[in-house]
């Protein structure tokens, strides 16, 4: 450990590190006075600007659009119990998988991580007191907030029938209104930029002192390269859905050849976006699973630089994959050639990260706690979900299983998967943190073993039918696919028992009043160096980092090593 | 070694296989599983040995920093890549190939519509939501939409393209056994999406040859030789195309026959010997005027005007339907130099 006086741009006569009491040195130990018990008016937390009970107010709204979808989600698989129609007719499907796509892909996914963990955790891990832009980050809030309530009325009302990529012409034709979905969307992009926006300025100004760019938490880095992508792909989406607004509207023919335009261009412009939207969605939980992993396994990360520079990687090529969307689209047999070699890319920059995750391990000290459970889960949807991504990048492969059940499996499994088990592996890892109570360790991991087998029964089915050649968003199909959906709709609901019991676990933390100290982990993490929960200001003096992030090659000082 | 290979297929809950495709697709299929697997096993093997050697012995336990050797690093990035990079050139070859139809395949124009499927022979008969081919011959198909975007997809044949309105994409398969195999529609298309279903049925070459031959006689029976007042179904499109050629007016700039292909005043280039030759623009770039080539230049003229031509043709987008325009195409591609008879020379 250096001194603080040698730390570079730190002149001698820097506040001191925060000297703890022995009170808050007792695992026990829950502070008088913290940002959840400072106001707890309701105009006290809808007027916040403090990133903590904005980050809360985030949790609140993704819970309520993942359970939103996944009640469609639910409805569907009980539709497709049978192959007939079952418990709806063809329209109100059509209408069922749209909103599942839609809201899950921009009201879950895209906000989930970034908005409630990037918000409550990216100035604790730089040592800020809150965001580069407070009142902005609460705009932001209401803005998504705004672009959610548009879309999932317009959805109600509407009825938008299109699915969630809205594929001119039929988007600009159907008799369903769509407009109010598309403008929806637009707003809800708006946040994400905002939001992006706020976190890159953030990392770039408000480091503590010592927290230089390779001292970074990897965290941080997978929440700075989520925000460089969200600045610059979310206009393109904002362009998209504009013009399909428009063009359904007022008809200008952009997407109609009758009249010259191009239904192809849409697709290309959707994908130019939507392609690294999932990285959007991914790249936090990568971040969140190295930090699980470097905490549980107690050793600094294997590859730090690798890990990091890979993040920023898959940020700069996941710009120019997008036409591995369209292999059979009807764009030429060069371009599938180069978008197939550039997606490679991206499989070597993700297999990097799997193999330098597993090698933090080696000589590691581990324990199999709930968050790293589902780190471990995370990997082995990032291997089966990256590895066919890998066989539909191959191209020819891809002939076949396009627009297929094994698409749909695929990123389920790579998107969904990694996106779940990111964000289940941060809820739990970092809840102690957010409220100061404790949950119970093993129904934590009972709950963990629910979602991983869910999550199997429900998609490993939907691999074989994609292979046996069943197309996606079918209300109907023949008698030969039934026994595969029985299993996957078995799954659905083992899921939803899953998710159930961690609402329970978690909710059961809250009454038992179980404080959970400091620093429950022993983690090295700067965000572990305040109390549990955090202060309004999070940290009582400057502090100032003379150790990396993940330095468990020292032993802990007096201050963290408070269990013993 | 048949045995292995539908043992595999069965396995992974393949679609029964029946093209010159699938074997191709489906033997790296095997691989790209195979390798997944045995990577799963490896590292997940790994982890547990892991857990286990280095649990957890003290709650503050200080562990060693360890600094990854350089070639561990380059390892990394190598392997994947190298592994990937051989499978793509594998899967980008065979893709190439199947996009590719030999000179001597069939040709069935394909269009989808809300919610059915049209298959329509040069020189034969339209069907509806059927498709017959022969067993052993390849097959090449010109797909199109009347209306929004649909997909052609045939499972066991591992065949699968998009249907564009407003142009012809193109693919093409060779099935290997008789028998009824289903036709999905793959890209969502609306409210029936999942009943626009028709069946590929593959005959015998000798049967199908005597269906088209039966077929042929039959339109041809039906028919009043160039009748204007004849309906679509009953004429094939070759003559369809001949007859749009005169009243859509496209014989007043182009030339259909080789007298008048030298004549100095014609407004545009002419049609005999057109189809899959050299064409070189104005803007000095080349193309091979294919079927989607010579759609485009009816919808979009302008995109690429034959040098030494001036630039005046109208587009036809919304004057010729699809089938229309796929009826031209056609045409133009019976009239070649060294073809005495211009009507039905295929």
């Amino acid at each position: 450990m250096s001194d603080t006086a040698t730390v570079e741009g730190i002149t001698p006569g820097s506040p001191a590190p925060h000297e703890y009491t022995p009170e808050e040195i007792n695992p026990a130990y829950t502070p008088a006075k913290h940002y959840l018990n400072q106001g707890t008016t309701l105009k006290s937390w809808l007027t916040t600007i403090d990133h903590k009970r904005i980050a809360m107010m985030y949790l609140a709204t993704v819970i309520a659009t993942l359970f939103l979808g996944g009640v469609f989600a639910l409805l569907m698989r009980v539709e497709l119990l049978t192959p007939g129609p079952g418990i709806m007719d063809a329209q109100s499907y059509n209408r069922a998988f749209s909103l599942h796509g839609v809201i899950m892909v921009f009201l879950f996914m895209i906000p989930a991580i970034p908005g409630v963990f990037g918000n409550f955790m990216l100035p604790l891990m730089i040592g800020a007191k809150d965001v580069a832009f407070p009142r902005l980050n609460l705009m932001t809030y209401y803005v998504y907030i705004t672009g959610a309530a548009l879309a999932i009325w317009g959805m109600w009302n509407g009825g938008v029938d299109t699915g969630w990529t809205f594929y001119a012409p039929y988007s600009t034709t159907t008799i369903s209104n769509v407009v109010p979905t598309l403008i929806g969307a637009f707003v809800v992009g708006l946040s994400s930029i905002l939001t992006g926006l706020n976190f890159m300025v953030t990392v770039h100004t408000l480091r503590a002192p010592g927290l230089t760019w390779t001292k970074m938490p990897l965290f941080v880095w997978a929440i700075y390269g989520t925000a460089a992508v969200q600045v610059l792909a979310t206009p393109v989406i904002g362009l998209v859905v504009l013009l399909v607004a428009a063009e359904s509207a007022f008809s200008f023919g952009l997407f109609d050849p009758a009249r010259g335009g191009d239904p192809l261009l849409m697709q290309h412009l959707f994908w130019f976006y939507s392609h690294p939207a999932v990285y959007i969605m991914v790249l936090p939980a990568m971040g969140v699973i190295s930090e699980v992993i470097a905490t549980f396994s107690r050793r600094q990360i294997f590859g730090y630089k690798m890990l990091a520079g890979s993040t920023l990687g898959i940020a700069l090529v996941g710009f120019f994959v997008w036409g591995h969307h369209m292999f059979v689209a009807g764009q030429s047999t060069f371009n599938a050639g180069v978008f197939g070699v550039l997606t490679m890319l991206v499989g070597v920059f993700t297999a990097i990260k799997v193999f330098n995750w597993v090698m933090t391990l080696y000589k590691g000290a581990i324990e199999f706690s709930t968050p790293f459970a589902y780190a471990v889960g995370f990997l082995y949807f990032i291997i089966f979900g990256g590895m066919t991504g890998i066989a539909l990048a191959l191209v020819s492969l891809d002939i076949h299983w396009h627009d297929t059940y094994f698409v749909v499996a695929h990123f389920h499994f790579v998107m969904v998967g990694s996106v779940i088990m990111g964000f289940l592996a941060a809820l739990h890892y970092w809840w102690p943190k957010m409220t100061g109570k404790m949950y119970s360790e093993k129904w934590g991991l009972v709950g963990s073993v629910f979602i991983f087998l869910g999550f199997n029964v429900t998609f490993v089915p939907q691999f074989l039918l994609g292979n046996a050649g069943m197309p996606r968003r079918y209300y109907q199909y023949p008698e030969q696919f039934r026994n595969l959906h029985v299993i996957s709709t078995a799954g659905a609901f083992l899921l939803l028992a899953g998710f159930l019991l961690i609402a329970g676990i978690l909710i059961e933390s809250l009454l038992a009043r179980r404080a959970a100290g400091n620093n429950p982990w022993l983690s090295k993490g700067y965000e572990w160096a305040t109390t549990s929960p955090p202060d309004m200001h999070n940290f009582h003096e400057v502090p100032v980092m003379t150790e990396g992030p993940h330095a468990y090659e020292t032993p802990m000082k007096k201050a963290e090593a408070h269990h013993g | 070694m048949m045995e292995i290979f539908s043992w595999l297929n069965d396995l992974l809950n393949l679609a029964e296989p029946n093209s010159t495709l699938a074997p191709r697709l489906d033997t790296l299929h095997w691989q790209v599983f195979a390798l997944t697997m045995t990577i799963f096993f490896v590292l997940f093997g790994a982890m547990l040995g892991l857990f286990i050697k280095y649990r957890r012995k003290s709650p503050a336990q200080v562990t060693e920093i360890f600094h990854p050797p350089l070639w561990l690093e380059a390892a990394f990035i190598l392997v994947p890549f190298l592994v990937f990079m051989t499978w793509f050139t594998i899967g980008f070859r065979d893709f190439v190939w199947s996009r590719n139809a030999p000179p001597d395949a069939m040709d069935v124009y394909v269009q989808g519509k809300k919610w059915m499927w049209k298959f329509s022979y040069p020189d034969g008969p339209n069907m509806i939501d059927t498709l017959r081919v022969p067993a052993g011959r390849p097959v090449r198909l010109l797909i199109t939409s009347r209306d929004v975007i649909h997909s052609f997809f045939a499972p066991n044949m591992r065949v699968k393209q998009d249907a564009l309105p407003g142009r012809y994409t193109e693919t093409w398969f060779e099935a290997q056994r008789p028998g009824v195999f289903p036709i999905f529609c793959a890209e969502y298309c609306g409210l029936n999406h999942s009943t626009m279903i028709g069946n590929v049925v593959v005959m015998d070459p000798k049967e199908f040859d005597a269906w088209v031959d039966d077929s042929k006689r039959n339109t041809y029976a039906s028919r009043i030789d160039m009748n204007p007042g004849m309906s679509e179904k009953q004429s094939t499109m070759i003559e369809m195309g001949a007859k749009l050629t005169l009243t859509k007016g496209c014989a007043r700039c182009h030339s259909v026959d080789d007298d008048n292909a030298a004549l100095p005043n014609t407004l545009g280039p002419t049609w005999v010997g057109l189809y899959r030759s050299q064409r070189k623009f104005a803007d000095g770039t080349t193309g091979i005027a294919d079927e989607a080539y010579l759609t485009r230049s009816m919808m979009d003229p302008m995109f690429n005007i034959v040098e030494g031509y001036p630039p005046l043709m109208p587009s036809y987008q919304g004057v010729l339907q699809s089938g229309e325009a796929a009826a031209i195409a056609e045409y133009i591609k019976t009239l070649r130099k060294d073809s005495p008879t211009k009507l039905g020379a295929r």
